[in-house]
């Protein structure tokens, strides 16, 4: 598969990237390399393999549910671009 | 002090011929004198490490202390540490001051080492040559126009020019073993879960491990024995018992069996690798083991299996970065839209966008079969050519890389070239087994790493098959020229 302009800049907008006019070009050959390489694994046969998501095939572990974390709020807005009345801020959604 | 292993180190601090403030003010002042031309920290934490040696001495005298108790080490970037830029070598958290502690951070503090900074990486894990970090090269100590290798590059470069005791590293994809190689130390990737990625910035969360580099074998089971363990805020954490990993460092390898994978040997291997990985096999035969080949048939679908998973992951995981609750923001966001873009676009560097890019396009709608879910089926089968090879040997062995460091800039112009660096390192990842990296002999005065690949949770036995390989030979001793 091989990317053109448009698809770049569909998939940095998918991505919510916004990536330099003049780099689009070059992104769209690197990725289609990229995919060129990818495409080797059409060769493999595999059918009626399960695939694999995890290495140890583990069950996601439960726990109780119970508040194990302490209140951090403070602590994690202190290092937050914007932040108002324990809000984070961010420009206007809704107009 | 410099040249000791952190076991002689250790005896050293217990029988008072030095302190830790010493021992740990020697290191600082070689990291001052000798990083501006390594670039193996991005931040260096003097005064703190200097009041945890103190407490370490403390400690000492008292009579409570612990193998690592005074050591000093570096922590990889990757590693939040709490009062303490924690950069990921991304512009994106440049600014970034991590409010807690990882895991491995508090485990290896409650054991009482002194951590004398953070070390440089390829941004966000992504790079075979920390060439993609946003604070600059790291240079291989060997050679300073050549790459440390990456992703764990400072961490290596640290402890191969002596400027740390130890470090720890991250490894989904080969970051541990293939930096270890091109630099001379030792690194283990232990089996996936073995120790938790709580706190350990995120990259590919089916993949990511971390684990120790070291100067040694012996030492390296010292910090994995701190590392290790279930950590219920893990939600992949293995719930599985920790050995004594140094008890049985020194068990006989007679009987011993080698597998040795014919697709590691074929075309691509530099032919001083090869004969490098021959005269450590020789070792081997010396102590009783037996060698014998193996087949891993689907060997040459572990790159490109790679190429589609750790991308999906990361696309996934670094959309936590929106330039609203930490990190880089844009100046003036017109709209909610381009805050999200221009953070991320502004933040994010040229191979992290690309990771991100290939992974949002094998996971988009029409795609998905032919992409992730083929690659999660390949993913199966590279599995099961282990589970097999594991019926018949004990524990495998080839390179680490097809050749010793590259010249800086060499495998920058084109990616895939840069991906097939880690050619030999990444099924580990994918069939989460443990491997470790350790020093053979050096080609044209560059390290030589050789592999080993071990069943789940046999860390203790690629252990034991290091350190016997180290206590026979002297290669693991050998220090960068001019460095000692």
């Amino acid at each position: 598969m091989s990317l053109d302009r448009s698809d770049v800049e569909k998939i940095a907008h998918l991505a919510r990237l916004a990536l330099d006019e003049n780099q689009v070009e070059g992104y769209a050959a690197e990725l289609s390399n990229i995919l060129a390489l990818v495409e080797q694994l059409e060769v493999a046969d595999t059918d009626n393999i399960e695939p694999m998501a995890h290495p140890l095939h583990m069950a996601q572990r439960l726990r109780e549910d119970q508040v194990t974390e302490p209140d951090r709020r403070d602590q994690n807005q202190a290092i937050a671009p914007l932040v108002e009345n324990g809000l984070y801020l961010v420009p206007k959604v809704i107009e | 002090m410099h040249k000791k292993t952190i076991v002689e180190l250790a005896a050293g601090l217990k029988a008072r011929e030095f302190s830790s403030v010493e021992l740990t003010g020697h290191f600082l002042e070689r990291i001052e004198r000798l990083d501006g031309n390594i670039n193996a920290f991005i931040t260096t934490t003097a005064e703190q490490a200097l009041a945890e040696a103190a407490a370490a001495d403390e400690k000492l005298k008292a009579g409570d202390a612990g193998p690592l108790t005074g050591i000093p080490i570096v922590q990889k970037d990757i590693f939040c540490t709490q009062g303490v830029k924690t950069s990921c070598g991304s512009r994106m958290l440049d600014n970034f001051i991590s409010p807690y502690d990882a895991t491995v951070v508090t485990k290896l503090k409650q054991a009482g080492v002194v951590t004398l900074g953070k070390a440089n990486m390829d941004e966000f894990a992504m790079g075979s040559s920390n060439e993609t970090s946003f604070y600059g090269n790291v240079h291989n100590p060997w050679d300073r126009e050549r790459v440390p290798g990456g992703s764990s590059g400072g961490s290596a470069a640290a402890v191969a020019a002596r400027m740390a005791a130890a470090a720890t590293g991250t490894d989904t994809g080969g970051s541990i073993r293939q930096p270890a190689a091109l630099c001379g130390i030792t690194g283990l990737k232990p089996t996936y879960g073995r120790i938790s990625r709580f706190g350990m910035i995120a990259f590919a969360s089916s993949l990511d491990q971390a684990g120790p580099m070291t100067a040694s074998a012996e030492d390296a089971a010292l910090m994995l024995q701190a590392m290790a363990g279930f950590d219920p805020r893990d939600s992949t954490s293995a719930d599985h018992p920790v050995p004594d990993y140094s008890a049985t460092l020194g068990d006989s390898l007679a009987g011993l069996k080698i597998g040795l994978p014919k697709e590691y040997f074929e075309e691509g291997l530099d032919e001083g690798v090869r004969s490098s990985i021959e005269a450590a096999l020789e070792v081997y035969k010396g102590f009783g083991a037996e060698v014998v080949e193996i087949s891993l048939p689907n060997s040459a679908m572990a790159v490109p299996t790679y190429y589609v998973v750790a991308p999906a992951e990361c696309s996934s995981n670094l959309s936590r970065f929106d330039g609203a609750r930490f990190g880089y923001r844009c100046e003036d966001p017109k709209d909610l839209e381009d805050l999200y873009k221009r953070s991320r676009g502004e933040g994010f560097g040229a191979e992290v966008k690309r990771r991100i890019m290939i992974g949002t396009y094998a996971l988009s709608a029409g795609y998905y079969d032919a992409y992730y879910l083929k690659a999660q089926k390949t993913r199966h089968l590279i599995s099961d050519d282990f589970k097999q090879a594991f019926q018949q040997v004990d524990v495998i062995m080839g390179p680490a890389t097809p050749a010793p460091a590259f010249k800086l800039g060499e495998k920058t112009d084109d990616p895939v070239t840069m991906y097939l660096n880690d050619i030999y390192t990444i099924a580990a990842n994918l069939a989460g087994l443990p491997g470790l990296s350790m020093p053979v002999q050096p080609v044209n005065g560059l390290p030589v790493g050789l592999q080993l690949i071990g069943n789940y949770f046999a860390e203790a036995k690629l252990l034991n098959v290091a350190h016997k390989f180290q206590q026979e030979t002297g290669w693991h001793r050998l220090i960068p020229e001019g460095l000692d």
